[in-house]
């Protein structure tokens, strides 16, 4: 059986501590997660969000974002969807080494490649009218006695 | 929101965070770290004992600051990771440049 939870929120950066903050919750009803699993999911969610954020400013558009939380017996799935002008995630290109010559000169770059890092699955579906970003995040089975 | 305190020590100064550093309150902190080096301040040590949370425009914000002070002759490290913290800035590389490296 799948439960979850859906937000939708404005567009603004305020509100991504609700989110960090919602979503790490439901994912902690599931008592076999593991409080570092918990802590990667916070992360990726945030970043997920935080691109989101950015797409639709760069718009300037007041459409709000969509955040999905589920949770399945074996795994925590969270979607995150925006309705900015998208971009190819083939262009992304790894960013160097901090101590490579030049690297100081950008801040960004990090959200993506942590995003890959953390989750254990991540898929991005980007067009035109949107893109969604959907974490997926295993879990262990919750019901052995030992 | 977050929570700046500063003490400034022979050439240093130092900045006690609390709270999460993100893209909503990250400008806090950049804006505070340009102010300190337009001011003189090119020795920045962040306290980051009391941050639960950093992402990676927090990471971003700290970078930006280590090329402000060393721009200027300075250095900007961090002090005070959590375990998390210690392994998101391995995970980024940042561990390298912002830390001092344990031997």
């Amino acid at each position: 059986m799948t439960t979850g939870i859906t937000l939708e929120i404005p567009a603004k950066a305020e509100y991504l501590s609700l989110v960090r903050a919602v979503v790490v919750s439901a994912a902690a009803l599931d008592p076999a997660v593991e409080d570092q699993r918990l802590e990667d999911l916070r992360l990726a969610v945030s970043e997920a969000t935080t691109n989101a954020i950015r797409s639709h400013a760069n718009l300037g558009s007041e459409e709000r974002i969509t955040i999905r939380c589920g949770l399945t017996a074996d795994r925590i799935e969270v979607e995150v969807q925006d309705r900015g002008p998208g971009f190819n995630p083939e262009n992304i290109t790894p960013i160097g080494p901090l101590d490579q010559p030049g690297r100081l000169n950008y801040e960004g770059g990090f959200g993506i490649p942590l995003m890959r890092v953390l989750a254990d699955e991540i898929k991005i579906n980007s067009a035109d009218e949107g893109t969604t970003v959907q974490l997926v995040v295993y879990t262990p089975p919750s019901n052995e006695s030992s | 929101m977050i929570g700046i305190t500063e003490q400034f020590r022979d050439n240093w100064v130092l900045l006690q965070i609390n709270g999460e550093i993100d893209m909503a309150t990250g400008p806090q902190l950049r804006q505070r770290i340009v102010q300190y080096v337009q001011e003189g301040h090119v020795n920045i040590i962040i306290d980051l004992t009391e941050v639960d949370f950093i992402d990676s425009t927090g990471l971003g914000v700290l970078i930006g600051g280590l090329k402000r002070t060393r721009s200027h002759d300075g250095d900007l490290q961090c002090i005070g990771l959590s375990e998390s913290l210690k392994e998101m800035f391995k995970l980024t590389g940042l561990d390298a440049v912002l830390t001092e490296q344990d031997t």
